[in-house]
């Protein structure tokens, strides 16, 4: 039970608001472009250096010199702009993009997350990902509440940091948790998947939060 | 002056040698100088330092010198969908500094603008950070972060004219533009070359002082590296709108 990738890709829509200016990762972030509601102005930056990008291209219209981070081709809107690459990320250090969704490997219960690297493994590198989370607004993690029966929701991350205490919502398929990161408040768990039970999110979580009274 | 080459062997003439530091354009296989990487191979140059985002595929790109083991290390933020990269790494044959890839570009950036170090939020309190200055700056921990210079930057542009002027096309400017600034000597492979005046000024994004060399290259082959598209579906009948 609880939500699938796509329904959480839905719930991470929830966080967008008209007017923003949204960095999207690989992954299921990348659904929640499909969740965008009508009517709402949201612009997707690109970090290789586009801000407002369309839909993939018509077979045949494909263009090697318009791709997005994840190399896919894609299109161009009447909003497109392009610039380079120090300027796409003086967009994200600088604090211009409200809102970053990701994916991840462990989040701790003070914000801090690894996405990056397993020690042992070969590494493909970090790609813009530390660059995003210290320097968007808000930074919402997706992904799934455990992997092979390992929790994932943390006291402390085991796997090298992506960021130091950079994370302000989880959205898991199971449910939806908040983190004070600035305040030092800690994790709160504020909406539970259909399905899941408060019981079942304590048995697989190892960080520890509070549950909202609405809950 | 004349800054254009016959070819990307006569552009790049004099300016090799092993062990150097050079500077490759391109995010992926966007906007990479292909030929420019083509010369270097058959000029044989090893032990080479590269910074570029990326090292290419296999067989493609910067990929092209990891064949002939003409890299020693790459300073790059991510080098996946690379077997021949893994091989030669894990065997041990090849280091590898990544640096994020907006910390990258700033490193480049800066390097060109004669600014020696910066301070920014990202990678403070991780691994990245260990070995070099964190300092709190306004209530917030920041990790200083070195220029970078290379020996030789290699970049490609869509146009340019005589006299060095650049322009880029859509996502395949990236990191060229900064590369182009920060190399000790910049060669510059363009699609389409044109005179002087030919370009409005507004429009240029690289100026003619950072560039000293030029080769033309007007039937460059382009690689798209996750080939993405949607079906055409057909427009229902009297709307006379695709959908």
């Amino acid at each position: 039970m609880g939500w699938t990738r796509d329904q959480m890709a839905e719930r991470a829509a929830k966080e967008l608001r008209d007017g923003f200016y949204v960095n999207l990762g690989i992954g299921i972030p990348t659904l929640v472009s499909n969740y965008i509601p009508a009517g709402m102005s949201v612009q997707l930056q690109s970090e290789n250096g586009m801000l407002g990008f369309g839909p993939f291209p018509y077979e045949g219209e494909e263009d090697p010199d318009l791709i997005n981070a994840g190399k896919q081709t894609v299109t161009e809107i009447p909003t497109t702009s392009y610039f380079s690459s120090a300027d796409s990320f003086a967009m994200i250090r600088g604090g211009h993009i409200d809102l970053s969704i990701l994916g991840a490997m462990q989040v701790a219960e003070n914000g801090d997350l690894a996405n990056w690297m397993i020690p042992g493994k070969m590494v493909n590198g970090m790609g813009g990902a530390m660059d995003l989370v210290a320097g968007v607004k808000k930074v919402v993690v997706v992904m799934e509440h455990s992997a092979k029966n390992e929790p994932k929701l943390l006291k402390c991350c085991t796997l090298p940091l992506t960021g130091a205490g950079v994370v302000d919502m989880v959205i898991t398929d199971l449910g939806v948790f908040t983190i004070d990161k600035k305040g030092g408040g800690g994790m709160t768990l504020i909406e539970l998947a259909p399905g899941a039970t408060l019981d079942e999110i304590r048995n697989k979580t190892e960080a520890s939060y509070r549950t909202s009274n609405a809950l | 002056m004349q800054k254009v080459y016959p070819d990307a062997r006569a552009a790049l003439a004099g300016l090799l040698k092993d062990g150097m530091l050079i500077m490759a354009g391109g995010f992926g296989l966007c906007g990479i100088p292909e030929q420019l990487i083509l010369a270097i191979r058959d000029a044989g140059v090893k032990n080479l330092t590269v910074i570029s985002n990326n090292c290419g595929i296999d067989g493609v790109g910067l990929g092209l010198l990891l064949d002939t083991k003409q890299i020693k290390k790459m300073i790059s933020s991510y080098v996946g969908e690379n077997k021949t990269f893994a091989q030669q790494y894990l065997a041990g044959e090849l280091e590898i500094e990544f640096n994020p890839q907006g910390t990258l570009a700033e490193r480049i950036r800066a390097g060109g603008a004669g600014i020696p170090a910066f301070f920014t939020r990202t990678g403070a309190g991780t691994q990245i950070a260990e070995g070099k200055e964190q300092r709190k700056i306004d209530g917030a921990l920041y990790v200083m972060e070195r220029g970078l210079v290379a020996d030789l930057s290699i970049v490609h542009a869509w146009m340019g004219d005589t006299e060095g002027n650049l322009v880029y096309r859509k996502t395949a400017r990236n990191f060229n533009p900064m590369m182009a600034t920060a190399g000790k000597v910049t060669v510059a492979e363009i699609e389409h070359l044109v005179q002087p005046g030919d370009i409005n000024p507004d429009h240029i994004i690289t100026p003619g002082v950072y560039v000293k060399r030029l080769v033309h290259v007007p039937n460059a082959v382009k690689h798209i590296e996750q080939r993405t598209v949607r079906k055409r579906t057909a427009a229902p009948a009297g709307t006379g709108e695709e959908v």
